[in-house]
């Protein structure tokens, strides 16, 4: 493995298997065709200002290996800030170094795309936000030009702008298709239209505090933000959680995984015309939600996992509530399955649209539940799994089919899986503390966390500064890695099965956007 | 067909009376006339706009839409077009790169052009505030009628929002 040969690899403490390695820009190169090759992914790559510790700013690039995730950091000179180009290797680096590009005024050198992505002309062009000497304050025009989208050429061929604002109750980014009568030739998407700043705004909290902001990146998975924020800050800090802390982790997140689920399973039935399935599944959503606000105090479990533990216990009620409300789920679901199974309208929407072959997701470095139904058998919960999950032999769901049926076939078998997983954590959730109080962070502390949320990896950076403050931290939605996978998914398909397509892959856009 | 007419008719109806209005959250006093509100009578229509939240505030919105609150059987109901919308419901801290957007959607609307903002994000940028990216709340960019608190709002709270935007004091519209 090419991560092992480097000279220096430092194992990082905390949950999450993962090395730390400095690089040059030869080793970055060789290490990225060496995981290439081995079949190892990528899995964030974002930029700091270090200037003020090292003389120069760092690119890191994570990739996941079969011995857990190997962090690269190269030092990048402010006279020459280039480095060497990965997305000509994996796909999901294009966007994330036109990022680092408008974010930091680093270049991936060789890289096809150098179009801005976050900047919209809100900020200037020599302006970059995650540089110290920027005043994040300071009063801005919006200088805002034209975005040279890709054109198709042809007899017959036009254009279909869309968003940012969509047509429902959706986050806002723009797509342009290029079709011909109703087939679409080709998508690109536009996003960057939520960028809130979050990588500079977490320089304005302590590491302690963190944890809220982390939890609102994507507020569909903010439990999963949230545990890789805490399982960041821990590594820095180097402290381990109390047992019953990390099984109470892994019961939000499952609950958080079921309630997602339930949302997409009645959309998705809505999207093809189904309206009984949204009514059964929002209903069966709202009784989780109502569950949580009673048992944890927040419908959306926000702020329950921080560094250090847990900020929520369950009492023996709300243990036997949540198995109750598992099993009902279950047997509910079970009969809205059949009726899925059985409904011949339905099936003939879900079946070959938006189709993603198992080799096209390799290819692209498709993660998630959108992988896993394309062959991809990627689940954290089972290749690298820590407490609970453990103890609790996570079965990975799958599916070869790649379509919109496979990625609701999935969504069944994650929902059943992750009921089961409920009810045995609520029996055997162990006795104690479910927190820790945090000691003060050593200024240049590194620390990741890397979690399976219901859509994905979920991956935090955190470098610690002076004063237990913030240095620098980078959250990674999956949706990097997935949205130019939808512009692939469409492709032959028909306009009107869009927004069907779009949903059975449900991808943040705030997450991604930061 | 069936076992869906068996669940359907199991499931029953589950929807729960609508909430009271919240004269706290009024932002700026009604400037709607008695007469506009007779005329919007029971068939508002609100377009949802995103302006850069989490998106927390998002699934709260479509909740309100669920068998429990029912709100299109209060006679409210989404819209895909701003021209046909009498509100806009907005969420997040209005990132500078939806400002515009934002502002378009707006100019489309007819009047009376009510403005809810939804979540703390909405009110005055909540966790994210004002910076080079935000906004800093939608009042910042619009003329705001009522702000809804919460991170994100329950739905209750959303339908209770929702409903001070269009009803007088004493409860009728």
């Amino acid at each position: 493995m090419a991560i092992a040969a480097l000279s220096v690899v430092k194992p990082l403490a905390g949950e999450a298997p993962a090395a730390f390695a400095r690089v040059t820009p030869a080793q970055w190169a060789e290490a990225a065709r060496g995981v290439h090759e081995a079949g190892g992914r990528i899995v964030a790559l974002w930029g700091a200002d270090r200037r003020d510790a090292t003389g120069a700013f760092s690119v890191y690039a994570a990739y996941a290996t079969p011995d857990g995730l190997a962090v690269l950091d190269l030092h990048v000179p402010e006279a020459n800030p280039v480095y060497p180009d990965l997305s000509g290797l994996f796909t999901p680096a294009a966007r994330m170094q036109r990022a680092i590009r408008d974010l930091l005024g680093l270049a991936a050198d060789g890289a096809d795309d150098d179009r801005p992505w976050l900047r919209h002309g809100t900020w200037g062009e020599d302006e970059y936000p995650l540089r110290r000497e920027f005043d994040p304050a300071a009063p801005r025009e919006a200088v805002r030009g034209p975005y040279p989208f890709v054109r198709v050429e042809g007899e017959g061929v036009h254009e279909i702008p869309v968003g940012p604002i969509h047509a429902g109750i959706i986050e806002p980014g723009h797509f342009r298709f290029s079709v011909v009568g109703e087939k679409v030739l080709r998508l690109e998407e536009r996003l960057g239209y939520t960028h809130k700043g979050i990588d500079r705004r977490f320089q304005d909290f302590t590491l302690a505090e963190g944890y809220r902001l982390a939890g609102r990146c994507s507020g569909d998975s903010t439990v999963a933000y949230a545990w890789a924020y805490a399982q960041a800050a821990e590594s820095a800090l180097a402290i381990v959680v109390p047992p019953r802390a990390r099984w109470l982790r892994g019961l939000m997140l499952e609950i958080e995984r079921i309630a997602n689920h339930l949302n997409d399973l009645g959309a998705l039935g809505n999207d093809a015309a189904f309206g009984f399935a949204l009514a059964q599944f929002s209903r069966l959503r709202e009784d989780w939600l109502r569950l949580c606000d009673a048992v944890f105090g927040h419908r959306l479990m926000m702020d329950r996992v921080v560094p250090g533990g847990a900020a929520a216990d369950l009492r023996a009620d709300a243990r036997r509530a949540i198995a109750a409300l598992a099993q009902r789920t279950e047997a509910e679901s079970r009969a809205l399955q059949d009726i899925f199974d059985e409904h011949s309208g339905l099936q003939d929407r879900f079946i070959t649209a938006g189709r993603v072959t198992p080799e096209l997701a390799r290819a692209l470095g498709l993660v998630g539940l959108a992988g896993r139904a394309s062959g991809q058998r990627l689940d954290l919960r089972a290749d690298f799994p820590v407490a609970p999950y453990d103890a609790l032999a996570v079965k990975k769901a799958g599916h070869p089919g790649g379509d919109v049926a496979a990625r609701v076939r999935v969504r069944y078998q994650e929902l059943f899986e992750s009921l089961r997983l409920v009810g045995e954590i609520v029996d055997g959730l162990p006795d104690g503390e479910t927190r820790v109080e945090l000691p003060d962070a050593r200024p240049g502390a590194f620390g990741v966390g890397w979690i399976e949320g219901w859509r994905g990896e979920v991956f935090v950076a955190i470098e610690a500064g002076e004063a237990n403050r913030i240095r620098r931290a980078h959250a990674h939605d999956p949706s990097w890695q997935n949205w130019p996978v939808v512009e692939h998914a469409i492709m032959g398909n028909i306009v009107p099965d869009f927004p069907l397509i779009n949903k059975s892959f449900n991808l943040s856009y705030s997450g991604p956007d930061g | 067909m069936i076992p869906i007419l068996l669940k359907v008719l199991r499931t029953g109806i589950v929807t729960e009376p609508a909430p009271a209005p919240r004269e706290d959250w009024r932002v700026r006093a009604s400037q709607i006339q008695d007469e506009i509100l007779r005329l919007l009578g029971r068939a508002l229509v609100i377009r949802e706009v995103d302006a850069g939240s989490c998106n927390g505030c998002e699934l709260e919105i479509h909740a309100v839409n669920n068998p429990y609150y029912n709100l299109e059987g209060l006679g409210i109901r989404f819209a895909a077009s701003p021209r046909h919308a009498d509100m806009l419901l907005v969420t997040g801290p209005v990132t500078r790169n939806m400002e515009q957007a934002l502002r378009i959607a707006y100019e489309a609307m007819p009047a009376p052009k009510l403005v809810v903002a939804v979540g703390d994000c909405g009110r005055d940028g909540g966790i994210f505030g004002a910076c080079y990216a935000t906004c800093g709340g939608v009042s910042k960019v619009l003329p705001v009628d009522v702000a809804i608190p919460g991170c994100p709002p329950a739905p209750i709270d959303i339908l209770q929002g929702i409903l001070t935007a269009v009803l007088r004091k004493d409860g009728r519209r």
